[in-house]
């Protein structure tokens, strides 16, 4: 008995402090395809890009990734303005049919993953950080540093987030881009402008989610593929666009992961963030939390 | 040009192709060939809806890797002769497409995009926790010494039964084209609200067009094992099949037949000549980076630029 509380126990716990990254992961799919509408499937490539820049930062300098996830996050938002421009001018502005740029982000998923295998090669690498192997103990609950850093970490940027969502101009002018262009338009926004720095926004975060998962995880370049399933599920779950429905979706994929790790075995853990998304498709497109 | 003129059409050049046995004595050549064709069947197969409905499937690695694990099962199972594993193995992933049709088609066509993806890591994700089948190991299917109908070695004779395959794709996916469905599917693909105020039953066209070319890719899985010989979940649901279905045809040209095999042709046999001479991983490189150019710069593939040049001479 007491076997099985502190084995559920520590699934619940690992479950949560995993949510809580999962929510990093997922909240830059949240804003480009749950307010920007950019289906943008190759967001799971920028994040292990950003791990390997991370993991490169501090092979070379001994930089830790939470450091590296600050100072990489401005070159990630570039980048993503530099993706979002092509992606404008491409198919946007010439109202090309969205099939296309689903087309054009699965390349993007593409190169990125092939040009990592042809710089780092196949192999999982990993970091070691002061706080990798400590784990505090309360009772038979275990508190590995290497999930509580990240949890807290993204939990906050999470919380900085829905407030630049909700009380400055720009995030206000982000939601209403969806809702209605024009009206924007006729209040002096650009429009366009606008989500061209949400969508860099939410490359940034794909950067600093990146840093974290090198501390939780050995990476490697194919590993993006399983996490497009879980960003997409997170989104959905949460109700597509809600930062804080992210959580809650990626807390919900947390728990049903590392139960199903626990009581069936790791090898089945991916199946359940895509086994999950198509029953939230088929049930409840609207997500848990949409209206 | 009437089906049965296209099909008689079809079935001489297949002849013409199956011929090559007698004249060419390098086995290689069948090797490679054998994955031209595959590549023709799954481009075709992914334009059906692709191009001619206008749904993006992620997951053609997931419908390939039913036909090639239906067939490692019935061989396993009762040593299965080939044409048992090719119709069981179509109609499964025929089955599968309508399923992930039927859940994801009535909302926005992005879901069924992820929906598709999602259904490639769940069957991967099965098949590898799956001991009978060979789990993560992987399993052996070991072709017959002798080829039937005197072909000699085995991989001519699956050349052969390839070339039939992808010529009776290719007529099927021609009819649908030239068919009352294939308008349907048109208008779906052009405008969905317009097409369902119109009285087109997009719902019925969409999941007839997902079941076939659920089936068709399921179809180009069939042989696979037989000619790989030793099968293992990685290699089977490998996202290059996926990239390819989607780069072959807006490369060729979405929206007619020939599109899918002008790109897969062309790719393939580009892809086949790297993969010897330089590496798998440039030539996976070359594939992304085509398809990325091709998607923002010639959207409508090689088709669409020689239209464009007939117009243009036709009018001064």
């Amino acid at each position: 008995m007491d076997l099985s509380f502190s084995l559920i126990g520590n699934a619940i716990v690992a479950g949560l402090l995993l949510g809580g990254f999962y929510a990093a992961v997922s909240v830059g799919v949240s804003i480009s395809f749950g307010m920007l509408d950019v289906v943008n499937i190759a967001h799971p490539a920028f994040i292990i890009l950003g791990s390997y820049i991370a993991l490169t930062l501090n092979g070379l300098l001994g930089i830790d990734p939470i450091v590296c996830a600050v100072l990489i996050s401005p070159a990630f938002f570039a980048l993503g303005m530099i993706v979002y421009r092509a992606y404008y001018l491409c198919f946007e502005q010439r109202g090309r049919d969205a099939l296309r740029g689903l087309a054009f982000f699965f390349g993007l998923l593409f190169i990125t993953e092939v040009g990592l295998v042809l710089v780092f090669g196949v192999d999982y690498r990993t970091v070691n950080t002061p706080y990798s192997e400590t784990a505090w103990h309360l009772g038979v609950l275990d508190f590995p540093l290497r999930l509580v850093v990240p949890f807290c970490v993204s939990v906050a940027v999470i919380f900085g987030l829905h407030q630049l969502l909700r009380r400055t101009f720009f995030g206000r002018a982000v939601l209403a881009v969806a809702q209605d262009p024009l009206a924007l338009r006729l209040m002096g926004v650009n429009p366009t402008r606008i989500r061209e720095l949400a969508f860099a926004l939410s490359i940034a975060t794909a950067g600093i989610a990146g840093s974290f998962l090198i501390i939780i995880q050995p990476v490697q370049p194919s590993i993006g593929r399983e996490y497009i399933g879980l960003v997409f599920a997170v989104c959905v779950l949460g109700g597509m666009g809600s930062v804080y429905g992210t959580l809650a979706g990626a807390v919900i994929l947390g728990l049903a992961e590392t139960f199903t790790a626990t009581f069936f075995g790791p090898s089945w853990a991916p199946a359940v963030s895509f086994g999950l998304l198509l029953c939230t498709l088929a049930v409840r497109p609207a997500g848990l939390f949409g209206r | 040009m009437s089906n049965r003129l296209f099909a008689a059409i079809a079935g001489v050049v297949a002849a013409a192709f199956i011929g090559l046995n007698a004249a060419v004595t390098n086995d290689y050549f069948f090797s490679a060939a054998y994955i031209v064709l595959l590549y023709v069947i799954l481009s075709t197969a992914w334009n059906i809806l692709g191009g001619y409905t206008g749904y993006v499937n992620f997951g053609t690695a997931g419908f390939f890797a039913l036909g090639v694990y239906t067939s490692v099962v019935l061989f396993k199972a009762f040593k299965a002769p080939l044409p048992v594993m090719i119709v069981a193995g179509t109609l499964v992933a025929a089955v599968a497409g309508l399923g992930v049709g039927y859940l994801t088609l009535r909302l926005r066509g992005h879901f069924f995009a992820i929906a598709t993806l999602a259904l490639a890591v769940m069957l991967f994700t099965f098949v590898t926790n799956w001991d009978y089948a060979g789990g993560a190991r992987g399993a052996y299917v070991i072709a017959p010494r002798e080829a039937p109908f005197g072909f000699g070695h085995y991989i001519r004779y699956l050349y052969a039964v390839m070339v039939v395959l992808a010529a009776a794709s290719i007529v099927v996916a021609r009819a649908i084209e030239h068919s009352k469905l294939g308008r349907g599917l048109a208008a779906i693909r052009d405008d969905e609200l317009a097409a369902e105020c119109a009285g087109v039953p997009t719902l019925r066209l969409k999941l007839v067009s997902t079941t076939i070319s659920g089936g068709m890719m399921g179809l180009a899985g069939t042989t696979f094992p037989l000619f790989i010989s030793f099968i293992e979940p990685t290699s089977a649901f490998s996202l290059t099949y996926a990239v390819n279905a989607i780069a072959m045809p807006v490369i060729g040209g979405m929206n007619t037949w020939m599109g899918p095999l002008i790109g897969a042709v062309l790719l393939g046999t580009v892809q086949q000549l790297v993969q010897v001479t330089v590496s798998s991983a440039w030539n996976l490189l070359i594939v992304g980076v085509l398809l990325v150019l091709f998607v923002t710069m010639a959207p409508s593939g090689i088709m669409g630029w020689v239209r464009t040049r007939q117009h243009r001479r036709r009018a001064p």
